[in-house]
């Protein structure tokens, strides 16, 4: 029998916790892959944020570090410091990156940490229930905007992509979605490209993927990347923002 | 080595290098800022790291990642920032990770002052971090036994896997002294197989993390973490103690006070009053069973601190009623004099010509 696909060796075998229709899975799975075809995985040392990844560490088969609420680019920043000849990453929400740990992130892009940001979009926070999150979209419902976020009340979503991309330090960003195979494919090739940067050494990479939250979007998993492809695409557009330090 | 006349906070820097730390992670608050500018300047000769984070958030992070990641590493900031470090420290201990974190403690609350406190025991002692943790906390009280307790805190902090804080105040950090640098007696230290260096596809991946979600989990971790604990507090407790035995007054004191209490002592002692001292060099683990020798007729337990009464609540809970135990304190940057000691000594002696 021709084995036409298996689970990466860059996963462990722990089944993941994640609800249906989520695609946290994907993700993983597209970094764990990298880091096979670029043949890192013995060298990596992953930082895993809170949020509904904080169990990251368990799914990703290389050395992890938990860290705090919104301080992975901390700890990772530490860590290359430290190990600078090993491959780097973070891997975090949009409640761990865009909300409590903006400060990190912009300055370990500030200081041109050569390391890879993971940050998976999903316009809410999954783990807590609901809530609110900083790239909740005007008019979204969440659990603590049961009226919809209110641009006058606290404004608009916040682009991190285009942030990080006024940012010298930062060599590489692009958006990427996963809502579709296609898609997928030039998720990919992002990561790989934003794991690339730091192994040229060329400074701090981050790939923003917009994902789904069926849970507690409300939606069945089919609606939600439906409603991702319509409703975030238009206002998080899909597109590269630095090519190792040409900006777009 | 020739001894010579270092600044407190200098001295800090120079010790941990000589101790073999590479890494250090900060940011500048008064008044410790001699030790990150002593190490930008002299851990690059090394090859070490000297790193200005964008927070003390950040910074305690970053430690964090270093130690995890396999480094001696160190951290250094003043009562509001360690205020911020706490987060950090928090998952430190829970993750076991070593490493040393210096405060130079200033007034508070809030932002306070930037003159020397000691108003920072409860946050030191008790941790300002969440759940059952401990860490070791040294207090010197001078600069060669600054430099003493820094070379020896980074083996300390690997041999228990345990953050160490060593706490002293803008005087010890700004005042100078002469100083010789001497090995620290050596100790087992296991080698670091869980730090995080890459698989190299040879092994299971090392995580270092603080999480578990498991309750019962939870707890196995927090039984295992008290029993480390208690370990410590048998082996680690550190003190001197002077005169208490036939002493009338005992007086308790650290860091910088103690320097305070003993010239009252001296004074007090050509009035021919006994007074005694017990000077914790632990902060935690607190040396509870020193106050055991204490002698049975004395007349009263004398607690001096730049504080309004922190320190005391532990004196209380080592005397446990036997005597009683009386304050002396200044607070917000403002330092005890040896009169007010000596005047506090005289009324709980009483009647002494």
């Amino acid at each position: 029998m021709t084995v036409v696909y298996k689970k990466s060796e860059g996963l462990t075998d722990l089944q993941l916790h994640y609800c249906p229709g989520c695609t946290h899975g994907i993700i993983h799975k597209l970094v764990a892959e990298v880091m096979v075809e670029l043949g890192v995985l013995g060298d990596a040392i992953g930082v895993a944020p809170v949020g509904c990844s904080v169990l990251a560490y368990n799914y990703l088969n290389c050395d992890m570090h938990e860290a705090a609420h919104g301080r992975a680019p901390a700890v990772a920043t530490g860590v290359k410091r430290v190990r600078p000849e090993n491959v780097v990453f973070t891997y975090q929400g949009d409640g761990d990156l865009a909300s409590i740990g903006t400060a990190e992130v912009v300055h370990a892009a500030h200081r041109g940490e050569k390391i890879t940001t993971i940050f998976v979009n999903n316009a809410i926070y999954g783990m807590t229930g609901g809530q609110m999150a900083p790239t909740t979209l005007i008019g979204q419902k969440a659990t603590t905007a049961p009226y919809g976020r209110d641009e006058a009340h606290c404004g608009k979503p916040l682009k991190i992509s285009e942030m990080i991309a006024t940012i010298d330090g930062a060599k590489f960003v692009e958006r990427v979605s996963v809502h579709n195979p296609a898609n997928i494919r030039k998720a990919k090739k992002a990561i790989k490209k934003a794991f690339e940067c730091q192994l040229k050494g060329e400074g701090f990479a981050l790939v923003e993927v917009l994902s789904t939250c069926p849970t507690n979007w409300g939606k069945t998993p089919i609606d939600a990347l439906k409603w991702l492809e319509e409703n975030m695409i238009p206002y998080y557009p899909l597109k590269n923002f630095r090519n190792f330090g040409e900006v777009k | 080595m020739a001894k010579v006349l270092m600044k407190g906070n200098e001295a800090v820097g120079a010790a941990a290098i000589k101790a073999g730390c590479k890494y250090f992670f900060g940011y500048p608050i008064t008044p410790q800022n001699e030790i990150p500018e002593y190490m930008s300047r002299e851990l690059p000769k090394i090859g070490g790291v000297f790193l200005q984070a964008e927070s003390e958030i950040a910074a305690i992070n970053m430690v964090y990642g270093a130690s995890g990641a396999g480094a001696r590493v160190m951290t250094s900031s003043s009562s509001p920032g360690i205020a911020l470090k706490q987060e950090g420290i928090s998952y430190i201990a829970g993750a076991e990770l070593p490493c040393v974190i210096v405060n130079m403690m200033r007034g508070g609350p809030g932002l306070g002052g930037i003159q020397p406190s000691q108003a920072d025991y409860f946050q030191a002692t008790r941790g300002g971090g969440n759940g059952d943790y401990r860490h070791i906390v040294y207090a010197p009280s001078s600069i060669q036994e600054t430099v003493d307790i820094m070379m020896e805190s980074f083996d300390v902090a690997e041999m228990y896997r345990i953050p160490v804080m060593v706490l002293g105040d803008g005087m010890i950090g700004q005042m100078m002294e002469a100083v010789e640098f001497h090995e620290p007696k050596k100790r087992e230290l296991q080698e670091k197989t869980w730090a995080t260096d890459g698989t190299k596809g040879k092994r299971k991946p090392n995580i270092i993390n603080s999480l578990f979600l498991d309750p019962q989990e939870c707890e196995n971790h927090n039984i295992r973490l008290e029993e480390k604990h208690k370990i410590i507090s048998e082996k680690e407790v550190r003190y001197e103690a002077e005169g208490i035995e036939d002493a009338d007054v005992v007086c308790v004191a650290y860091g910088t006070t103690s320097r305070i209490v003993k010239n009252a002592i001296v004074e007090c002692k050509k009035e021919g009053i006994k007074v005694g001292i017990i000077r914790p060099i632990t902060l935690w683990p607190f040396p509870m069973e020193i106050f055991d020798k204490i002698n049975k007729n004395a007349k009263g337990v004398l607690t001096v601190e730049m504080s309004m009464g922190q320190m005391i609540d532990d004196v209380k809970i080592a005397v446990n009623g036997r005597f009683p135990v009386h304050f002396v304190g200044r607070s917000g940057g403002m330092v005890p004099t040896p009169a007010n000691v000596i005047d506090s000594i005289k009324n709980i002696a009483g009647g002494v010509k």
